[in-house]
Order: structure tokens, then sequence, then C-alpha cells
């Protein structure tokens, strides 16, 4: 029973790092039409931040330089490439990021080489047990950091005015621009938004258990798709859910594995994927998408 | 006679394309045999990106089946992997239809999802092919792949053996060179039927889809079929593709069909501009040619640094030059390179008659059917202003 409960608990903590990282997929998406390829890439670029500058400047220091820099790179990425793609729709846009993601990764990839670079972080590989169910520090804090950080979205998008323009621009761009939203000004905050959200999760994907920070880490945001997809495109809950779910079914076919030996090794890689089509097939627009209205 | 010119550069890539084994070494002959592997590739998934305005992510995991599928049907049965001794031509038509049935067993999701977030969906087909590469081993040979048989026919085998030494105008032709002429049939096929399946009724019920959905319902077009349709089709040149790259390779492994495979195929169709035929062809070169002649020549370029010395080696040089031809394209050239060369010939010759497609594709054979409410089928460079219609 605790080995249960400890792979739960691990799935969840898992699930909200996944969510931090499939809600910058939904708010990029929504605010510009973006399908963020370049997502790793973003979050590799934070963590990777924070890995070089945590021996000159200490961790925390470097946590927030890694943020700001994972903001301000999807914020220059929207500004300088997307917006001024000669055809603007959501494909080519799609596209567009798989280049920027090969520059990004390519050269990061130079950069770190076949090296690991530790992360630094104040917990390190320390473990927390409570009741027979043991977690990493680092997915303790990760997980509670998470919570509070959708309580902040949920702030800002609730009861502020930035937030209720995003929201608006997301809705109906045309309208929201008609009645004096900027619309470049709302899809710069998504962009940000994202990349800081992406530099955070990125922190904790390179903490204990992890080993570090390595250009595999820019796969680990691909995990984050099937999470997205299946919560619905467009919503920031779908995300969070998405996460949890898909967090919780990796963390129990990886467990129990010995278990499940006749589905084939390496479960834990395609089961995301099996659940994301599975779901894809009852409701094709997600758990909590909105199914898309025409109007003629 | 302004057909005969506009077929002209087609015909003339053809008669090079035929005549470059005279002169290529085995280097360029290898090359040559992934792009036109590619070019398959790409020419289904532009039908149905371009056409049918779908996207999708799982092109690799078709190309996968196709290989194995061809690997698995020619192979000896008695070998380490299971096979069925089949001929090899046969072979090559099973790998398709294995494709294509694939294809339409996802057509729950195919038909009823719409652009990228079909290209999402389609991202999992990837890493569930993947799983089942790794752990069928009889079939597959798990991890480490399996070896292909040679294409044959009966009395002529397209390796170095049987007849052992043929010779053409005193080049001697040896399993690449015979390799390259099969190829060359496939493309040409590939590419001929592509150009009349866009032409056809249903390429343009597809085209139809991709501008807008309720207009195509309303003119009485199934639109789910029509979205499955596209799929399978792209599924069955995947497979085809698939089954030339497990011959031009000799030997597959699962790690030649990841998700870098499906994505590759997608940028060459948007470098080539999206639902052109020729660009599609073009497209696929440059992304296959580009990365294995840097590497290839990598020693003649001073400025180079040896791998993993932290430096700009070859293999990095290749890749940013890919990623930033990609970002070029798309931010400067409207169309892709299809596009370009379109608005180049009509800067020199205006032509009212062919504004509607791309240069080596005639213009549609048959007018708009009367009462045209539906919206012609548009070039592809130029964005749809409706807000359903985007994809």
């Amino acid at each position: 029973m605790s080995y249960f409960l400890t792979q739960l608990a691990n799935g969840l903590s898992y699930g909200l790092i996944l969510g931090l990282i499939a809600v910058g997929f939904v708010i990029v998406f929504t605010s510009t039409g973006v399908l963020n390829f370049a997502h790793g890439s973003v979050l590799l670029t934070g963590a990777y931040l924070v890995a070089v500058l945590q021996g000159p400047v200490g961790f925390w220091a470097a946590v927030v330089v890694g943020i700001a820099g994972a903001a301000l790179l999807g914020v220059l990425i929207n500004a300088v490439l997307v917006r001024n793609l000669a055809e603007a729709n959501p494909g080519t846009a799609a596209i567009l990021m798989l280049g920027v993601d090969i520059l990004l990764l390519t050269e990061l990839t130079r950069r770190i080489g076949n090296r690991v670079l530790p992360i630094g972080a104040p917990w390190g590989a320390d473990v927390v047990a409570i009741g027979g169910v043991t977690l990493p520090t680092s997915r303790a804090i990760a997980a509670g950091l998470a919570v509070v950080v959708f309580g902040l979205l949920w702030f800002l998008f609730a009861r502020t005015g930035t937030g209720v323009a995003m929201r608006a621009a997301a809705a109906d761009g045309d309208t929201a621009s008609l009645m004096g939203i900027r619309l470049s000004r709302t899809g710069a905050a998504g962009w940000a938004l994202a990349g800081a959200l992406a530099a955070i999760a990125g922190v904790f994907l390179a903490s204990f258990p992890a080993p570090g920070v390595g250009p595999a880490l820019a796969i680990s945001a691909f995990a984050a798709i099937p999470a997205w997809v299946l919560g619905g495109f467009d919503s920031v809950v779908g995300a969070i859910v998405g996460g949890l779910i898909i967090g919780v079914v990796t963390a129990l076919a990886v467990g129990y594995e010995s278990h499940l030996h006749f589905l084939g090794r390496g479960l834990g890689e395609v089961v995301p994927y099996a659940v994301m089509i599975l779901v894809l097939l009852v409701r094709p627009s997600g758990l909590f998408g909105r199914a898309e209205a025409v109007r003629v | 006679m302004s057909e005969v010119l506009r077929r002209l550069p087609a015909a003339l890539a053809v008669l090079v394309a035929a005549a470059l084994p005279f002169l290529l070494d085995d280097f360029w002959l290898q090359t040559g045999l992934f792009t036109m592997a590619a070019v398959v590739g790409a020419i289904g998934l532009t039908l149905l990106v371009g056409v049918a305005g779908q996207l999708s992510l799982g092109h690799a995991c078709f190309a996968a089946l196709g290989a194995y599928t061809y690997a698995w049907a020619v192979g000896e049965s008695g070998g380490r992997a299971a096979g069925l001794g089949l001929p090899p031509l046969l072979a090559l038509v099973l790998a398709g239809v294995v494709a294509a049935v694939a294809g339409a067993l996802f057509s729950p999701i195919s038909g009823r999802l719409r652009g990228i977030y079909l290209g999402l969906a389609t991202i999992g087909l990837v890493f569930l092919a993947r799983h089942l590469m790794v752990n069928l081993e009889d079939a597959t040979g798990g991890f480490n792949g399996r070896t292909v048989e040679p294409f044959s026919v009966p009395g002529f085998s397209f390796s170095n053996e049987d007849p052992d030494y043929l010779a053409v105008a005193g080049v001697e032709f040896e399993g690449l060179h015979r390799l390259w002429y099969l190829f060359l049939v496939v493309v040409l096929l590939a590419a001929w039927l592509g150009r009349n399946i866009k032409a056809s009724r249903t390429g343009r019920a597809l085209a139809n889809v991709r501008d807008s959905e309720t207009a195509a319902a309303a003119m009485g077009i199934h639109v789910a079929r029509a979205k499955a349709t596209a799929f399978v089709i792209s599924s069955a040149y995947a497979g085809i593709a698939g089954a030339l790259m497990a011959l031009a390779y000799g030997r597959i492994a699962p790690d030649l069909f990841g998700l870098q495979l499906s994505i590759d195929f997608l940028i060459m169709i948007v470098l080539g501009g999206l639902g052109s035929i020729a660009g599609a062809a073009a497209g696929a070169a440059f992304v296959v040619i580009l990365p294995l002649v840097l590497t290839q020549y990598s020693s003649d370029l001073p400025f180079l640094a040896t791998p993993g010395s932290g430096g700009l080696d070859a293999a990095t040089l290749a890749r940013l030059l890919y990623g930033a031809a990609i970002i070029a394209v798309l931010l400067f050239l409207r169309g892709g390179l299809a596009g370009a060369t379109g608005r180049l010939r009509h800067r020199r010759a205006p032509h009212p008659a062919d504004t509607d497609d791309p240069p080596p594709a005639p213009p549609p054979p048959s007018p708009a059917p009367p009462g045209a409410a539906t919206p012609a089928p548009s070039h592809p460079g130029v964005p749809t202003r409706s807000k359903e219609t985007s994809p």
C-alpha cells in the first residue's frame, strides 16, 4: 500500500510540474495562436542559465535570472519572428517554432556538450518521508510551488485588468482589439508568462532525482504535450488536470512495470501518448476543450 | 505551345535525373536515393497538409510501418527476424497497403480533428510505433533493427549481383545505379498520381474542406470522410517512402523513424511551398542533401572544428543552417520555394491563365462547377480571410 502511495505521490508531483509546462503551451496558444514547439528549448534555456549562474551569483539570484531570461526569450521570439511571418496561420507558425527550436537546441547542445550541469539547488538530494510515503524534497517543493503558481494564475486571469484583457484577446482577438486591447501586449504577456513557467518547471525537472541540466531536458517538455492535448487545447484548468493524469499514469506504469511486462519494455514513454489517443477517440477536443463552434 | 513550355522544366528535371547515375560517385548516388525516398513521403504529406489543410506529425509512424512491412514481407522465413519470403514487388505494394490500412484505422481521430489539433494528436502515433518497433522483436529485430533484402524482379536483382556485371555506356551499373532507376520510376509515379489526385474531384473536395468546412459541407461534401481520405492517401505515400528508405539504407532500426523524421517531412513541404508537388521535391532535396554534404565535405571548410571539441563542427553547422533556412523562408518567402519561383515567372512573363498553381502543375483542367458559390481552390500563398477557415 505504501508503495502504491509513494508512486501516487511521485506521479502527482511530476504531474504538477508537467502542468506548469502544459499551461505554458495553453497560454501561448490562446494569446497568439502559436503551437510552441520551441517550448522545450525555452525551458532548457532557463535551466541552463540557472545552472551556469548558480556558481558565481548563488542559486536564488540565478533562478531569478533564469526565469527572467526565459520570459525575455519568449517575448523576443514572438516580437521578432512570430509577428513577422509572411503568412500568419497556425500551421506556418508551428513550423517556424520548429525552426527556432532547432536553432536554440543546437546552440545549447553545443555549449553543454556531453556534460550534465548540476542545478545547485539547496534541497539537494534530500528525501521527505511521511507515514511510509517517500518523496524527493525537490518534488515536494515543486508540488507546493506549482499549486501556489496556479493560484496566482487564477488571480491574474480572474482579478486583474491584464489577465482579463488576455482572456478577452484569446476569446476574440478582433473584438478585443476594437475594444482598445493591444494584442501585441497581451501576446507578449502570454509569451513571457509561458517562458517563466517553463523555467520554473525546468529547475525542478533538473533537480534530484534527475542528474542535472543536459540537452535531454528539452525533450521533457514534449511529455507535457499529451497533458495539454488531453486537457483540451485552450483550457488552463484542462492543462493542469491533464498534467496530473499523465503524471500519475506515467508514475504507475513505471512503478508497476514488472507486473505489466506483457505490454513490453519502456512502457513509461508510450503510456502518456496512448492515454492521449484514447481520450481523443472519445472526446476529440479534449476533456475541457471547447468544441469548435462555426458561425456561417 | 504554352502547355509544352510549362511542362519543360519537369521534363528537363526527369532527363537530368535519369542521366545522373552516369556521372555521380557512390556518395552522391546514396544521397540521391535518400532524397528520392523522402520526395515520395513529402508528396504524400503535402497532399494532406497543403491540399487538405490537415497537419500531421505522424508521418514517421507510417513510414516505419511501410519499411518494416517491406522488410518483413521479403525477409527469409528462416532468418533471425521473421519474414514471409514474398516477391519484393508485392512487398512494396503491401508496404503501401498496410500503411494505408493503419491510416484508415486512425480515421475516427483524423476525420474529426482539424489542422494543428490533428498534428498534435498524431505525435502519439510516433511514440506508439517506436514502442512496437522495439518490443515486437520477432518481426522487427527490436532495438537493433533488421537487415533488408535487396529488391529484385525475376532474373534481375537491384544489388551488386545477378547479373554480376552490368555496364551501360561504359559505366558499371552496381546496386546503387540500379536502385536509382527503380526509385526514379516510383517518384515519377508518385508525382503523377499526386498531381492527378490534386486536380481530381477528390482533390478539389479536399481543398474545399481546407478553405471552409462549412461551405464544403453545404456543397454536399462529407467532411469527415474527406479528411479521413486525405489521411489514408498520405499514409500510403508514407508507407511506400518507408519501404524505399529501407531499400536505400539496407538496414532499418527504430531510431530512423523518430519524431525527427516527421518534423523533417513537415519542414520539407513548408520550405517547398504547401500543396506544391514540385515544391515538396525541392524541399526534400534540400533537407536531405544539406546535412549529408556538409558532413561529407566538412574537412574542406577551414573554419570548422572537429566534432566534440566544443567548437563549430559540421553537424552543428548543418543544424544551424537548417534552422535558419526554415525561419528565413517562413519570414520572407510567401508560399515557400514554389511560391517564389511562381512569382519570379509571373514577373518575367505575365500569364493571366496560370495564376492558380505553382509552375509545373497545369491549371485545373475543368472550370469551376456552375453556380460557383464554392471558394475557388486558392493559391497556397494566399491567406484565407474568414474566421472559420484558419486550420
